[in-house]
């Protein structure tokens, strides 16, 4: 059964400060991933691995075609949900990890990760634990991340994204800036994602990450501009 | 919770021959934060004011939903009841302090005001309720007894938000509650504007013309030039993606830090 | 007098404030604009009260005039004399002969009865002044009945001094329904105004507005469940008539510190030396 389903997804710029120049991105995408796979999305540069991301998060808005996502016991179509319900299946079935972590000041660490973890009274242990497990010491996690290194916001980051327990997990060059033994962690929990029945579609810099997790490899082109 | 709490459809508003507001619509649900942006004289202000019932429209209706279900038209009610939801329900935060504080009672009795306006009659609950909303804005309890004016802007926009959140509205407008103040300061306000409206579910509708801000503390977004919104949707949506030019033109001139 | 009306007003004036009357009477504790006239001495002196003594008094009536408590101030006088004078009624310095006594900043000792009306000389009629600044606005708060702000003052007086610490003019709910200014009266009397049996007039002539308390009508001070209201007065006896529970008045005897505490109501502390034996 599949998480995801993606059919003729089209995603194209229209760039008004430059005359209006159109720039086509995605046409024609499709991708299943079910439950429990990991695929991982490859091409050269320019191919739109990170827009496709993207547009299944819902940030960049497909100009046609289907994006459909089991939650809530059916299928939501985010290329044309509403605002409020792409938020709701942000909420409870996908989750993104992004190269960059995006966080307010002067939260500390631990709290971050303990709100993605949800309600449950565990939620700070499990937040705490995932921490440790991503080498982040205990004497970082009441302090903001602000003053983290790159890699120490980057795994600060996988840690909000695996705390949820979202059924899909949407992963842009998770591994980009870790050293070797922090990879084989990361490697590890996407390994317990999938044995957990989540779904994951990630782009990989590195191929031994990609060989380790990937289930499938959906290979992508860049299209030729369009006038 | 499928019901927005505010709802607005054809809202009109011309000053003379300027148009302010044209056809425009806007909902927020529960506990939801709309952010309203555009350039000065777009309209976003304007759009506040009519909003929260205190510009009437020329054309168009603004529905809110009262916590017993009941939806009523802001614009046709009773004035004594718009009055009575902006002291208790409702809370409008001001770019300046000043304009919604008494600069000449102590930082208590700010913030005991709404619940005096209530009702509250024992001055022993009054002073501990505020005691401790000024330690939920960061304010230092032992200057309860001190007036605003010794106050620093950033500490003066911390104690309105306190006097606004004291009876714990449902809905709060806020109209640039960052102009004004300093970079270090505004990124502590907007930290405890987003800790306090998540934690009591508040619904808010932000007006800025700070994309920053924005995206800090909106879920959701709508862009406005000339009296009518370009462009809505979610906030990463529209600020990652814009389509129209002016969306674009906006997300573009952004310097980055 | 010779060359002007009775009670110097002409008529036409005092239907006017008659009218502002009936109304103030029919809403009691709301504020009545009225057109006050220029009156042959300054505001301040009481031109309000003055309109609307005149605008009450019969040929009948006897009028005693009080200022501080004392039938005997330059004030007092002035008035009293005036009012004999253009209206040549009786006046009196007996609280209870009087049938109207025109007031400026205190309530007579001698409880007042159904015969007598009691007319206060008003500085500044709106009790919410200090707090908002707009007229447009107190306006539109009394018709709404939002006194929340009134409160606010109550709380930084109990924030600073530890207590409500208003000793005159002190604020008062009429009827449940309306904010009212006392007058300068200090909160000593403001029990007085509560269920009074005397029709309470009061006149504002710089701010020209009229408000009443109609017979046995309530009047509630302010004040918090754990701060409530008390009347205070100087924890002494009068030093002339021994009296208890009179307000009693400061009096500097002499410039080594010498200072005694008398009545302030000048006609009851005098018939309590003269009853007694």
């Amino acid at each position: 059964m599949n998480a995801l389903s993606v059919r003729g997804l089209a995603k194209g710029f229209t760039l008004h400060l430059q005359g209006g120049t159109r720039l086509a991105v995605l046409a024609g995408v499709s991708l299943d991933v079910a439950a429990g796979e990991c695929v991982a999305l490859s091409g050269p540069s320019g191919a739109g691995k990170t827009t496709l991301l993207r547009a299944l998060y819902g940030t960049y808005r497909a100009d046609a075609g289907a994006i459909l996502v089991r939650h809530g016991g059916g299928m939501v179509d985010l290329a044309v949900a509403d605002a409020r319900t792409t938020l709701e299946v942000r909420a409870h079935t996908l989750g993104y990890v992004t190269q960059f972590l995006r966080v307010v000041p002067r939260v500390p660490a631990l709290a971050i990760v303990t709100e993605a973890a949800g309600a449950g009274n565990d939620a700070e242990a499990r937040a705490r634990d995932l921490l440790l497990r991503l080498a982040i010491p205990p004497r970082l996690h009441g302090l903001a991340p602000a003053t983290f290194s790159g890699g120490e916001q980057q795994r600060l980051n996988l840690a909000r994204g695996f705390a949820g327990a979202h059924p899909i997990l949407l992963l842009d060059e998770p591994t980009a800036a870790l050293d070797a033994a922090n990879r084989a962690t990361v490697v590890a929990m996407i390994r317990e994602a999938k044995a957990a029945g989540r779904a994951i579609v990630g782009i990989f810099h590195d191929d031994s990450v990609r060989d380790a997790v990937a289930d499938r490899v959906h290979e992508m082109l860049p299209l030729r501009e369009a006038a | 919770m499928s019901e927005p709490l505010l709802s607005a459809c054809g809202l009109a508003v011309r000053f003379g021959s300027i148009t302010a507001l044209d056809s425009v619509g806007a909902a927020l649900w529960p506990g939801e934060v709309l952010a309203v942006v555009g350039e000065s004289g777009s309209g976003k202000t304007t759009l506040l004011k009519v909003l929260s019932g205190r510009v009437r429209p020329e054309a168009g209706h603004v529905w809110y939903r009262a916590p017993d279900g009941e939806r009523t038209d802001v614009h046709a009610m009773p004035l004594p009841m718009l009055r009575r939801l902006h002291r208790s329900d409702w809370g409008f935060v001001e770019q300046d302090p000043r304009q919604a504080l008494r600069m000449d009672v102590s930082a208590g009795g700010n913030v005991g005001e709404r619940l005096m306006a209530a009702g509250a009659r024992h001055y022993g609950h009054i002073r501990d309720e505020a005691a401790r909303w000024l330690a939920e804005v960061e304010i230092d309890v032992a200057r309860i007894d001190d007036k605003p004016a010794t106050f620093s802007g950033g500490m003066l926009q911390r104690l309105q938000i306190a006097r606004t959140l004291v009876t714990q509205p449902r809905l709060v407008f806020m109209d640039e509650p960052t102009g004004g103040l300093d970079v270090s300061v505004q990124a502590r306000l907007l930290d405890l504007i987003r800790t306090l409206v998540r934690r009591l579910g508040i619904a808010v509708v932000l007006v800025t013309h700070d994309l920053a801000v924005a995206r800090l503390l909106a879920a959701r977004i709508m862009v406005m030039q000339r009296g009518q919104v370009v462009e809505d949707g979610l906030t990463d949506q529209v600020l990652d993606d814009p389509r129209h030019p002016y969306t674009q033109l906006l997300v573009s001139s952004v310097l980055a830090a | 007098m010779k060359g002007y009306n009775f009670a110097y007003l002409d008529e036409q004036t005092k239907r006017m404030l008659r009218r502002a009357l009936l109304k103030a009477v029919a809403i009691p504790g709301h504020q009545i604009p009225f057109a006050a006239r220029e009156m042959p001495l300054p505001y301040g002196w009481g031109t309000g009260g003055i309109q609307v003594t005149a605008a009450v008094l019969g040929r009948c009536d006897t009028l005693k005039v009080i200022d501080q408590g004392a039938d005997d101030t330059t004030n007092a006088v002035s008035i009293r004399r005036f009012f004999a004078r253009t209206a040549g009624v009786a006046t009196t310095t007996r609280t209870a002969h009087a049938t109207i006594i025109q007031t400026r900043h205190r309530i007579p000792e001698t409880a007042l009865t159904e015969a007598q009306i009691i007319v206060y000389q008003v500085p500044q009629p709106e009790p919410l002044y200090r707090l908002e600044p707009s007229r447009t606005e107190t306006r539109r708060m009394h018709a709404l009945s939002e006194y929340g702000a009134m409160h606010v003052r109550l709380y930084e007086q109990v924030a600073r001094y530890g207590q409500i610490a208003i000793s005159y003019d002190y604020p008062v709910m009429v009827n449940g329904r309306h904010l009212m200014a006392p007058s300068p009266i200090p909160a000593f009397d403001n029990p007085k105004m509560h269920r009074m049996p005397a029709l309470q007039l009061f006149g504002a002539g710089r701010e020209k507005r009229i408000y009443a308390v109609p017979p046995y009508t309530d009047v509630a001070s302010l004040d918090f469940e754990d701060y409530p209201f008390r009347a205070g007065r100087a924890p002494h006896a009068c030093a002339l008539c021994g009296a208890q529970a009179s307000y009693l008045d400061e009096v500097v005897t002499d410039d080594r510190g010498g200072r005694m505490f008398v009545c302030s109501d000048t006609d009851y502390c005098a018939s309590r030396r003269e009853q007694a034996p």
